[in-house]
This record gives C-alpha cells, sequence and structure tokens, in this order.
C-alpha cells in the first residue's frame, strides 16, 4: 500500500501543477475507476512462442505494492474482455471473456463470436477454459480449453516501466528527462488474466490483421 | 396420474424456486446477466495524455465507433499545448491525422507469422505491442520529436528502457510478482 499511496500522492501532485494530466499506461486514469477492480492497467497482445498463436494480457488493478499483493482479489461483478475486430469498423467480432467465480477460479468464455456488442455485454456461450487464480507466491497455474487456448489468472510484476515522476517534473517546466530514468512502477504488482490463442480460432481475416481493445465492465 | 400429479408438484416447486431466485438478485437459472462498461483501453497512455480530467471517464465509456468524433478536435488541441511546435511526425501525420488516429483507441495487431508484433521497432509500426516495447519513448518522440524524430532530444525518451524483472520466454510470460 505504501507504493499505491505514495504514487497516487504523486499523482495528485502533478494534477495541482499541470492543470489534471496523470500519465501512467492506464493505470489511475480517470475518477471513475481509480482504485476499483476495473481498473486497466495495461493491455498486450504479442506473438506467442508459438508463431501460430497469439498472446492477450490484461493487467488490472495497478500499482500493488507486494505487501498488498496477497490481499488483491479479482471481482465477481466484473467482466474482464478482449474486443476483437476483423474488418475494421470499430465493432467486436470475437470477444474472449474473462469472469472470476468469487472464490478460486477464473472461467473464461470464447473467443466467440458476441450476441451483443457494444458497452454492454454478457458472458458469451459455455466456458471454454477455467483455472485457478494463482495465490501470490506460488507457482503459475495454467489451465487449457476445450479450443486450444491456454489461460493464467494471478498477480504478476507490472511489466510497465516509465519514469512517471521525471514526466511531472517536464509538464511543470522542466526541460527534460532525467538520464539514466528512474522506473515509477519498479517492484509494483498488477492482477494478470493471460490468454494465448491459435490464431486460426479467428478465421479467415482477409486484411491479415485485427484491432483489438480491453474493456472491463460491471454488472448491472 | 401418479407421474402427472409428480410433474405438476416438480413443476410448480421449480416455479416457487425460481422466483425465490429472483428475489435474492437474479441467479436463477436462465436469467441474463449483463455488465457495463467501466475502463477501456487500446494503446497506452492515451486516456491519461490526452484527455482531461472532465473527460476521462466519458472516454473510457465511450464505444470504439463513436471516439473519433467525440475526440479528435479535443486531442488535437492538448498535442498542440503539448508540443506549440509540432508539425508532423516520424510516421509523417500532421495534428489533425495524428490526432483523429490516436482518438480511436485501439491496438492494431497483425495476423502474420512472420512480421513481428511490436509497438515500434525501427521497422514496423503498431503491429501489436509486446511486454518489453518502450512504449513510452515511442509516444514521446511521435509527440515531441518532429518529422525525423530527432527534435526536442532531451522530451522524446525517458531514459527507462526496460522492466525491472525479466519476462519469461513462454506463458504466461509476464514475470513473477515482488
Amino acid at each position: 500500500m505504501k507504493s499505491k499511496k505514495l504514487l497516487l500522492a504523486g499523482a495528485f501532485v502533478a494534477a495541482l501543477f499541470t492543470g489534471g494530466i496523470i500519465y501512467a499506461a492506464d493505470h489511475i486514469d480517470a475518477p471513475a475507476v481509480t482504485s476499483k477492480s476495473t481498473d486497466i492497467t495495461d493491455m498486450y497482445v504479442f506473438r506467442g512462442a508459438d508463431a501460430n498463436n497469439l498472446v492477450f494480457v490484461a493487467n488490472t488493478q495497478g500499482l500493488l505494492a507486494p505487501g498488498s499483493t496477497a490481499a488483491a482479489k479479482f471481482d465477481a461483478n466484473t467482466l474482464i474482455q478482449f474486443n476483437i475486430d476483423t474488418n475494421g469498423d470499430g465493432v467486436e467480432d470475437f470477444v474472449i471473456q474473462g469472469l472470476y467465480d468469487g472464490s478460486s477460479k477464473m472461467n473464461v468464455y470464447g473467443p466467440v463470436k458476441p450476441t451483443i456488442t457494444g458497452l454492454k455485454s454478457k458472458a458469451e456461450g459455455s466456458v471454454t477454459a477455467s483455472v485457478a487464480v494463482t495465490p501470490y507466491g506460488s507457482a503459475a497455474t495454467m489451465a487449457t480449453g476445450t479450443n486450444g487456448i491456454k489461460v493464467f489468472a494471478g498477480p504478476r510484476d507490472d511489466p510497465f516501466f516509465f519514469d512517471l515522476n521525471a514526466y511531472h517534473a517536464v509538464l511543470a517546466g522542466t526541460p527534460a528527462f532525467n538520464n539514466p530514468g528512474s522506473d515509477a512502477f519498479a517492484g509494483t504488482n498488477v492482477l494478470a488474466f493471460v490468454v494465448e490463442v491459435p490464431k486460426a480460432l479467428f478465421g479467415t481475416v482477409a486484411a491479415g490483421k485485427i484491432n483489438v481493445w480491453l474493456t472491463t465492465k460491471t454488472k448491472i | 396420474m401418479k407421474n402427472i400429479k409428480l410433474f405438476c408438484a416438480l413443476l410448480i416447486g421449480g416455479v416457487v424456486t425460481f422466483s425465490a431466485c429472483k428475489d435474492k438478485g437474479g441467479n436463477e437459472p436462465g436469467a441474463t446477466v449483463y455488465y457495463q462498461q467501466a475502463d477501456g483501453f487500446g494503446r497506452p497512455a492515451i486516456n491519461t495524455v490526452f484527455n482531461n480530467t472532465a473527460d476521462k471517464d466519458a472516454f473510457n465509456t465511450t464505444a470504439i465507433p463513436a471516439m473519433s468524433a467525440g475526440f479528435s478536435a479535443k486531442f488535437k488541441a492538448k498535442l498542440l499545448a503539448l508540443n506549440p511546435g509540432y508539425t508532423t511526425n516520424l510516421l509523417g501525420l500532421d495534428a489533425t491525422t495524428f490526432s483523429g488516429v490516436l482518438a480511436t483507441d485501439v491496438l492494431t495487431v497483425t495476423l502474420s507469422n512472420t512480421t513481428p508484433t511490436t509497438f515500434f521497432d525501427g521497422t514496423n509500426v503498431l503491429t501489436g505491442r509486446n511486454l518489453s516495447d518502450d512504449v513510452i519513448d515511442v509516444e514521446l518522440t511521435l509527440i515531441f520529436g518532429g518529422p525525423m524524430g530527432t527534435a526536442n532530444a532531451g522530451l522524446t525518451s525517458d531514459h527507462v528502457n526496460a522492466n525491472d524483472k525479466a519476462f519469461l520466454t513462454t506463458f504466461p510470460y509476464e514475470a513473477t510478482p515482488w
């Protein structure tokens, strides 16, 4: 908690000096999600060790100091959803969803064509994989789905790196970044949801590329 | 008859159970639970850099097709406030075009098995995002670096070039927590 408080304090100080600019990847990016289970810190999508697969990484609830990581939990009322647009129209053609069961498991739905799109969602189709959330301090538990996907859910090191404090200083008038810089996210953790997906599950995509965005949605 | 009575009793019992569950909060079998968007994310740092506080929640809860109309002009104003001397950037995008690209907050990812996935590796641009990609330097360069990426040299890198833990080469790729 100490690191989190320090970072939050830094952000507020920065807000005072910069007219409200708070800068990170997406950590505490907006008032309505700050310090909530819906707060996305980052999304990564990259080719897997097997080039036939893509890896989708959703990091949430960032700035966890080691001492507060064991207590951090996924939320059964928060749907974590990767949105995949295969034709560039900004509407998701596939979704991959993670929904915590409230006790120990992350249930995964998809990749599947959603029956509703946009700001409102529901769990789509049936569970394709289920993985026990890895407790803090334990070796990573992984599971493989019926469709060949691999899944993980649990605390990991925050992979984001950035000299946040120097950026605040720049916004306040300092003419340049420090060299070397100092990673403000060093030593902090996130709650990660990672899915590795065979590209073939997206079918034939004429453009040869997809647009991806990550959303968190709250039960209504 | 006995079977029919039993069936009816089960049916009635089922209905009662159904109602009881509904009263507890809608967990009855078959009920559809909906979820409403709270946060959204395509490319790193977009909301935090380009939106003023008043717009941050709205940005997170705007559907992708509405983002360009809603935020392009505001992003352009912010870009020119951050870098009043902005002309074009390393991608050759003028302020209007660059702002328009950024406002639609999605990450483009190649499905190729040969083209690398990367935010920017000097050759490939926005074909994905690796854990190791120095996205901040890329974004600082595109905002401050001018058409050659060499302007405002003190502002185009934060000089933090890598994570504080090594990533894994196999699933789940992210490093163990601290």
